[in-house]
């Protein structure tokens, strides 16, 4: 088998530092967005006492899910021994640990007390699903890191498939964990259901292959690594079997919700009846997250072209950002269903309504912060160790496979 | 000679007057209050609403625990913190109405206890679900947990905080069924009201004493609670509804 080489990309581009000075910008500017939220509360927000929830929550979890998922190309290699991944790995871990630390750094800083971070990391309630992910989330960047090393280090080699099977099998676990924070919610009609964690499971796997297609044609463009087409075309089969896999959950998600009565009402918000989010579930995720991809990447006249990869990639991340949107906070515009047969004529705290949110820019900017945050980690440790295979040009990955 | 016995005598009653008094009043005291009995779950306080009795356009009770609590941040709706709610329903297939107070349920088994990452969503022994300000990082996930809407985050800053009842901005905060009353044996702030009011639609106590006024109430008539599909048993119950 020929050996792969890697190689650290030259970081004298316009590219490159163009690539810095608008990461720190953005993180600059969610660092001051959470500046404001700590000193004047969330009040500045558009969040409030019904929709809890909001835009940093979404941006927090998509970069979670994409953490997870975007280990699978490493997964592949080392637990499926799949060869013609493994260049990829290298990459594939890191972007577990970027874009995991980007989600995370949202969440942090989008809490009432971002300040008693170290209470959540110290005091544990353990039926608390929400705790158990603390423990997953630090647990999943320590696996990745070690698995990292060891993929990295000649002498530790014999241990990496032993630690790919971890970080695989914590990933699961992760965001089984991620998915129940919703499905453990008992008295919301949106969630509440087993379902959400394998859904979690699905979006994560299409959202992190779909980064990760993404971060290898930007890096290759930057490296001037030769990329065969021959590398792609795997992966872009990978993701029209994920998204459609998504695509299966979400249809048993709401084929369930349709069947039980008491959640008609919920389904016909988000279907039917519930404006922003209606809009979000048909026009963003099912039109250009999953049947504009799927076309792209099956239909005979796309198949084969690198561009059509890259929009069915760029569709699949608007399509799960989308469905992410109208879980979170769809789930939470629905009212509660607080009194079963009844009609509520009044309510001093808005019990009777469809509760409204309107993200401000302080949201936006510290949910763009979280990406921002991954790009400039990922661009800072593909700059100073060899995560990038020297070429993918398909004759090289061609006698990497066939070794 | 008199003189004199008769006032060492007197030094040594006035002696004993000052020296053993304070320590009768403060054993009083400490008998008065439950402050200084320990917290048990032979107690299980409790509230029952008679609907019946609550008046559709009467807000004392809100208006007692907006003042108790130091509730008077001028905010908008949405983000106002409230403690305890008027509701009017009317029954679907009857058309019956009913005004309520919504409030913290106190549930035996409450979901925001479940899911706090940090254990600041606690119950105690005797039933009252409490958050610690202190421990709580404002995640908001037993807002999305609680069936009843009874939580508020405080989005705002704080002025003109009651000492007895601190809240904190950035954490989350509910009903504490004026808990600091009840450890010194006084009803809580909305029930006071409401029977200041005459209307006595909530009778507040020990519904695991059957001595108790709330105890006989429910024992004579029927009440039910909110969401029982949930079977969270809430120390809430409604009467007429």
């Amino acid at each position: 088998m020929k050996n792969v080489t890697f190689c650290i990309i030259e970081g004298k581009s316009f590219a490159f530092y163009g690539g810095i000075i608008v990461s720190v910008f953005f993180i600059l500017l969610g660092l001051f967005a959470a500046y404001n939220m700590e000193h004047h509360g969330h009040i500045i927000t558009g969040m409030n006492n019904q929709i809890v929830w909001g835009i940093p929550h979404v941006f927090a979890i998509f970069l979670i899910l994409a953490a997870s998922g975007v280990l699978n190309v490493a997964s592949i290699s080392s637990v499926f021994r799949k060869i013609f991944y493994h260049p990829l790995a290298r990459l594939s871990a890191l972007l577990a640990i970027t874009l995991l630390i980007g989600g995370l750094s949202v969440l942090v800083l989008d809490l009432g007390r971002p300040d008693r971070l170290v209470v959540a990391m110290t005091s544990y309630n353990f039926k608390s699903i929400f705790a158990w992910n603390i423990i997953l989330y630090n647990g999943f960047l320590l696996v990745c890191t070690v698995y990292l090393w060891f993929m990295m280090q000649r002498s530790m080699q014999r241990y990496y498939p032993t630690a790919g099977l971890i970080a695989f099998t914590w990933r699961l676990i992760l965001t089984t964990g991620t998915g129940s924070i919703f499905g453990f919610l008992v008295a919301r009609d949106a969630y509440q259901t087993a379902i959400m964690a394998p859904l979690f499971i699905a979006l994560s796997l299409s959202l992190g292959l779909a980064i990760f297609i993404l971060v290898l044609l930007i890096d290759c463009w930057e490296t001037k690594c030769s990329l065969g087409e021959g590398i792609l075309i795997r992966p872009k089969k990978l993701l029209g079997i994920l998204i459609a896999g998504v695509f299966y959950f979400v249809l048993v998600y709401h084929m369930t919700h349709l069947y039980f009565t008491g959640r008609h009402g919920v389904e016909y918000f988000i279907l039917a009846n519930g404006g922003i989010y209606t809009v979000l579930f048909w026009g963003g995720y099912m039109f250009l997250g999953t049947i504009l991809p799927l076309l792209l990447l099956y239909h005979d006249r796309f198949t084969r072209s690198k561009a059509s990869i890259t929009t069915a990639a760029l569709l699949t991340l608007i399509g799960g950002f989308s469905l992410l949107y109208v879980i979170i906070i769809g789930g939470q515009a629905y009212p509660l269903e607080i009194f079963p047969g009844k009609e509520i004529i009044s309510s001093s705290f808005i019990d009777n309504a469809v509760h409204s949110y309107t993200p401000s820019i302080w949201e936006i900017m510290l949910g763009v912060s979280g990406i921002a945050i991954s790009a400039f980690l990922t661009v800072m440790a593909v700059r100073i160790l060899p995560f990038m295979p020297r070429s993918l040009a398909d004759t090289d990955v061609d006698e990497v496979f066939k070794g | 000679m008199n003189i004199s016995t008769q006032n060492r005598r007197d030094f040594l009653k006035k002696s004993a007057i000052v020296t053993i008094a304070p320590g009768v009043l403060l054993y009083s005291i400490a008998q008065a209050h439950n402050a200084e009995r320990p917290v048990t779950s032979a107690t299980r306080w409790g509230m029952l609403i008679d609907t019946n009795k609550c008046v559709d356009d009467c807000t004392a009770c809100l208006n007692a625990c907006t003042e108790e609590h130091g509730l008077t941040e001028n905010v908008p709706a949405e983000v106002k913190p409230v403690w305890i709610r008027k509701v009017t329903l009317r029954d679907r297939q009857t058309g019956k109405e009913s005004s309520l107070p919504v409030m913290c349920q106190h549930c035996e088994n409450p979901p925001c206890v479940d899911v706090c990452p940090t254990g600041a969503s606690f119950k105690r022994d005797d039933g009252i679900v409490l958050v610690d300000r202190h421990t709580c990082i404002g995640c908001r996930y037993c807002m999305m947990a609680c069936p009843y809407k009874a939580r508020s985050f405080v989005h705002e800053v704080l002025e003109n905080q009651k000492p007895h009842s601190p809240r904190g901005k950035g954490t989350v905060e509910s009903c504490n069924f004026c808990v600091y009353r009840i450890d010194t044996g006084k009803d809580p702030a909305c029930v006071e009201a409401c029977e200041a009011k005459g209307h006595q639609a909530m009778i507040y106590g020990d519904m695991n004493d059957p001595d108790s006024e709330i105890s006989k109430k429910l024992k004579e008539m029927s009440s039910s609670v909110l969401r029982p599909d949930l079977k969270l048993n809430p120390g809430i119950r409604y009467q007429g509804l």
